[in-house]
């Protein structure tokens, strides 16, 4: 603090004799103040975004799990010598290794959110900001555009990557379509998806509880369907197959388990639609429960 | 100004606040009080809107909390220094705070260096001690320069610099014009810091007063007189002549007699007709802790068993009768020091050997049974009590002295 004077003991006194003389004046803080908006919201998401080593972890694991499985299947494919046939899409190789990363994104989303009721962050933030939606806004944006980018830039460079690996093998040149969607529609899919998760982890509030029902609700429907042979549950199966989330996610890379179901940028509607739902819900929770 | 009106919550079927209504004025440090399960937490969670009342309002400036504009700028709160995420770093906690709220960057590391933070800013809070939790908890509370502040046991954990700090910060915030709301089981600190108590227990309101009232309000004001110990025929010729004059004469165990309804003049001038001399007259205002315990002892929820030792009780000393009138009685020198700005007028001088008994030290008897002899309380001797004393003593005057530089700070 400013310099160790020794005050003298009368100085004091004329203070708390100020403050008894009015002791109604109130306090004026030299600090202007200013009307908050969404931009205060969202420096302040991002701040908390970059500055836990989580998001460093979960999104590295990603990178490496999409560029580095990409990479791979790319090289064993390149080195089989014609496994691909005419028909097939290089850009299809990198399915793999989204599908794995999504878990690290489900697993970002939701520490995004349930991590501050774990700790107890939850009530200085909404100390901080009164307006609940407002923060809930700015966590689901900022996580969006973070997951978003970085996704975008992993299968960019594995896409890139892979149909340079294959170059002389006999698969097909991809479109110009299909490297928008294996890149662009991957990514927002994987985004949105991630900020299903962000949602679940505000209304569960509980990291390993919504971890887990995003990870059983990404695998469950495939692995059930596997197990139902009966031939009256025929219907059944083939709906939880076409909707699982890796055969939505396939669609994307043109490589989905049937011919049915969605196809094209129906899994991209979808999950929009999930996540408005999801959105709806967990603001109106974040606003009536109490913190 | 926080004021609350008919504030109640209901959890299921049990009722922690219930019709709770008090104003918070600006310009003072308000202590609020209650026994564990009291309902404290939960009306401050109220007053800050991350609880919604069951019935009721509460606002801060003639709002609720969610209406305020910019909220943080006008309301500080440390409710739980446990409320950070344990991987951020303080600064960067500090600064996702500040741009919440749009206060400048620059105003984060002057709070971190209000709260004594500066060295480990950039340290993961997960790592640091209860005390430095706090602080960061404080340095929250005081980063939008707030004209109202809440406080949830802030001196927790600190070390006796920082609970001197505390005392201080409040005391200047106070000063200078804002509402102080702090709440704390630490009597002795309570009664050093707050000018005006509210007290509830059970989720309902006890008290709503100056901590002077409180303390005569709820305590008994007593007289201790001392004949010489060689003559005890002496101590029964008082004893008769002040009963007689219609005061109410109680055995202390040491041999000192506490004398309640006569004024300290009347027994000195009782003593000389009957020609007793006196070695102790001294005058006693009972501690805020007394007071507090007197009032919350029916509204106590969680309590430690009363006596499970009954059976190696000893026998009370002879002439000794069940003190049941005045609690504290078999502790001499159980009372903390007054307070000091208000305390202790009626009977200015500093007191004599008695008072210095450590606050906590002698502690067992309001937590078990109030009003109860504690089989083991020895008489305290007076003189190595005095020690503890003098640190306590000094505190209240070093207090505008220390604080004129934490105000400084925090002026700008």
């Amino acid at each position: 603090m400013s310099t160790p004077q020794t005050p003298l003991p009368q100085a004091a006194p004329p203070a708390r004799e100020a403050g008894a003389a009015a002791p109604y004046a109130g306090y004026t803080s030299p600090i202007p103040v200013v009307r908050t908006h969404l931009g205060h919201a969202l420096a302040s998401e991002w701040t908390k975004i970059r500055s836990v080593r989580s998001t460093m972890w979960t999104l590295g694991v990603f990178v490496l799990l999409v560029v580095g499985i990409g990479l791979l299947t790319g090289a064993i494919v390149a080195n089989s010598g014609s496994d691909l046939s005419g028909d097939d899409d290089p850009l299809a190789l990198g399915f793999f290794g989204v599908l794995l990363g999504s878990i690290a994104v489900i697993t970002l989303g939701v520490l995004t959110t349930a991590s501050e009721y774990g700790t107890g962050l939850i009530r200085t933030t909404a100390t901080a900001c009164p307006a609940r939606g407002r923060f809930l806004v700015a966590k689901a944006l900022i996580f969006f555009l973070v997951s978003f980018t970085v996704t975008l830039v992993s299968t960019v460079l594995v896409a890139v990557l892979q149909t340079a690996m294959l170059e002389g093998s006999s698969a097909r040149q991809p479109t110009g379509g299909e490297w928008f969607k294996a890149t662009v529609g991957v990514s927002l899919y994987i985004a949105l998806l991630g900020l299903f998760s962000l949602l679940i982890g505000s209304v569960l509030r509980h990291s390993a509880g919504g971890i887990t029902v995003m990870i059983g609700a990404v695998l469950a429907p495939l692995v059930i369907a596997l197990f139902m042979a009966t031939s009256s549950l025929e219907k059944v199966r083939t709906a939880l197959f076409e909707y699982s989330i890796p055969n939505q996610l396939g669609v994307f890379y043109s490589s989905s388990l049937s011919d049915s179901g969605p196809s094209g940028w129906d899994p991209l509607w979808i999950m929009i639609g999930a996540v408005v739902v999801a959105f709806a819900g967990s603001w109106l929770l974040l606003e009536k429960r109490d913190v | 100004m926080i004021e609350a009106v008919g504030l109640t919550k209901r959890y299921g079927d049990k009722t922690a606040v219930y019709n709770l209504s008090f104003q918070v004025r600006p310009g003072a440090v308000t202590g609020f009080l209650g026994p564990n399960g009291s309902g404290k937490s939960t009306t401050m969670r109220m007053i800050l809107g991350l609880d919604n009342p069951s019935a009721g309002t509460v606002t801060i400036g003639g709002h609720p909390y969610g209406k305020l504009p910019n909220a943080p700028r006008q309301v500080g709160a440390l409710l739980d220094a446990k409320a950070v995420h344990g991987g951020r770093s303080a600064r960067n906690h500090l600064l996702s705070l500040a741009q919440l709220s749009g206060i400048p960057a620059r105003r984060v590391d002057e709070v971190l260096g209000v709260v004594g933070l500066q060295e480990v800013a950039k340290r993961r809070s997960k790592g640091f001690s209860l005390g430095m939790g706090q602080r960061l908890g404080i340095a929250a509370a005081l980063l939008g320069d707030p004209q109202v502040l809440l406080f949830d046991e802030p001196v927790n954990g600190l070390d006796p610099e920082g609970i001197l700090w505390v005392r201080n910060l409040m005391k200047a915030l106070a000063a200078e014009g804002r509402t102080v709301f702090v709440s704390s089981h630490l009597m002795s600190e309570m009664a050093l810091t707050a000018d005006h108590l509210i007290v509830i227990g059970r989720g309902q309101l006890l008290a709503d007063m100056s901590v002077t009232d409180f303390i005569s309000a709820n305590s008994a004001d007593f007289a201790r007189v001392r004949t010489p110990g060689t003559e005890p025929q002496q101590r029964e010729k008082l004893t008769s002549a002040l009963t007689e004059a219609g005061g109410h004469v109680l055995p202390e165990p040491d041999g000192a007699l506490r004398v309640t309804g006569l004024p300290l003049p009347r027994i000195s001038d009782l003593a000389h007709e009957a020609d007793v001399r006196l070695w102790e007259l001294s005058p006693h205002r009972a501690s805020l802790e007394e007071a507090y315990m007197r009032m919350t002892q029916g509204a106590v929820d969680y309590r430690s068993t009363i006596d499970q030792k009954a059976g190696l009780m000893q026998p009370l000393p002879p002439g000794a009768q069940p003190p049941v009138q005045v609690p504290g009685q078999g502790q001499p020198g159980w009372y903390a020091p007054p307070p000091p700005q208000q305390g202790g007028q009626p009977f200015a001088p500093p007191q004599p050997p008695a008072p210095g008994q450590a606050p906590y030290g002698g502690a067992p008897q309001p937590y078990g049974a109030p009003g109860a002899v504690n089989p083991y309380a020895q008489p305290v001797p007076p003189a190595p009590a005095q020690p503890s004393a003098a640190p306590a003593a000094p505190a209240a005057p070093a207090a505008p002295e220390n604080s004129a530089p934490t105000k400084s700070e925090d002026a700008r």
